[in-house]
């Protein structure tokens, strides 16, 4: 295994651990980002290029994109509920 | 269910899927062996229908039917999102509101990087049977450049920008084109999906035959479901929580919402 390739797997598992301990899921989905960015340069190190387009597309993108769409409505709707029973 | 329920079911799963894990783990050849039966028939049959990416041939080629069960896949999720994000009863849509504040550094960003980002994804579409990429990348691209735009301005100049309808419609003919190249296969090489377009020079942009014609439908259709799939979420920010009851209705005055 080439010193790349564990630099690479050793970013991927740091990235994965914060993101899962991350509670917030606003803030999780940034961290997700990232993790998704680091998986693709982990998949390009391993010579897998059409994967880390793929990954780098979805992953760093279009999901957290939709993550922090839906923290937002459920945010709305929360606050709606807490001000009815007030 | 209960939590202990729950429990037993979790336990039962990470159990089975452990082991399996662990099993498969423990036969599998060595890292950066270089045993690759797989890679080594893929690679002469990819050279075979002179098609330069073996991944894109793998993709679109030898393992085609497993791209379009996918395709189908991603077209049975976005109507899934569809249904589940439609309005519920009562729900009002408000009027985007115009306040929201962009730095001017973003919005350059964004000018300089969307047209970039449009050209990369055509390109990518384009040269999937060459060089790394393919429909589904260069769809996600192009669906990804598009939305900058909303990043980087008003929400109500982004929608006209995005004619809804024709994305949907994008979408669905992607998948019918597929799905015409995969019949015409079969009327004119015998198997449904054969490559029956003439194979071309190898790394020359119309090689590979049906390779670059299944990876422009697939970003046809990758491109249309990506960018009605995030609309359907942009769409949700505008609906007024909570929906209006009968006796809330009149005590509420109603500017800037239209019922839907």
């Amino acid at each position: 295994m080439s010193l790349l390739i564990m630099i690479a797997l050793a970013l991927v598992l740091v990235g994965a651990a914060i993101t899962v301990f991350t509670t917030d899921p606003a803030k999780q989905a940034v961290v997700l980002s990232i993790y998704g960015f680091l998986l693709a340069v982990l998949f390009m190190v391993m010579q897998a290029p059409d994967v880390a387009l793929s990954q780098i597309a979805i992953g760093a993108a279009v999901l957290p994109l939709i993550v922090v769409l839906t923290v937002r409505k459920v945010e709305t709707v929360r606050a709606a509920k807490r001000k009815q029973k007030q | 269910m209960t939590r202990s329920m729950r429990m037993v079911v979790l336990v039962i799963g990470v159990a089975f899927v452990g082991t399996a894990l662990v099993w498969a783990a423990l036969y599998m050849p060595g890292f950066g062996g270089d045993w690759h039966p797989y890679r080594d028939h893929a690679a002469a049959a990819a050279l075979a229908h002179a098609t330069a990416n073996v991944v894109s041939s793998v993709n679109f080629d030898q393992r085609a039917l497993d791209t379009f069960g996918e395709e189908s896949i991603l077209l049975g999720a976005v109507v899934g999102v569809a249904v589940l994000l439609r309005p519920v009863e009562g729900e009002r849509r408000r009027k985007p509101k115009n306040t929201g504040h962009v730095l001017d550094s973003t919005r350059l960003l964004v000018v300089l990087a969307a047209p970039v980002a449009l050209i990369l994804g055509i390109d990518v579409v384009a040269h999937g049977a060459i060089t790394p990429g393919g429909g589904f990348q260069g769809g996600v691209i192009l669906a990804t450049g598009l939305h900058l735009l909303y990043v980087g301005g008003r929400y109500s100049a982004f929608d006209r920008l995005r004619p809804l309808g024709l994305f949907s419609q994008a979408e669905s003919i992607g998948v019918i084109a597929f799905a015409a190249i995969a019949a015409s296969g079969l009327a004119a090489g015998g198997a449904w999906l054969a490559n029956f377009v003439q194979h071309g020079t190898l790394a020359q942009l119309a090689s590979s035959g049906t390779v670059p014609l299944l990876s422009g439908a697939v970003g046809l259709a990758v491109t249309g479901s990506m960018v009605v799939l995030v609309a359907h979420f942009l769409e949700q920010r505008l609906l007024v929580w909570p929906p209006r009851s009968e006796e809330s209705a009149s005590a509420k005055g109603d500017e800037g919402e239209e019922r839907i």
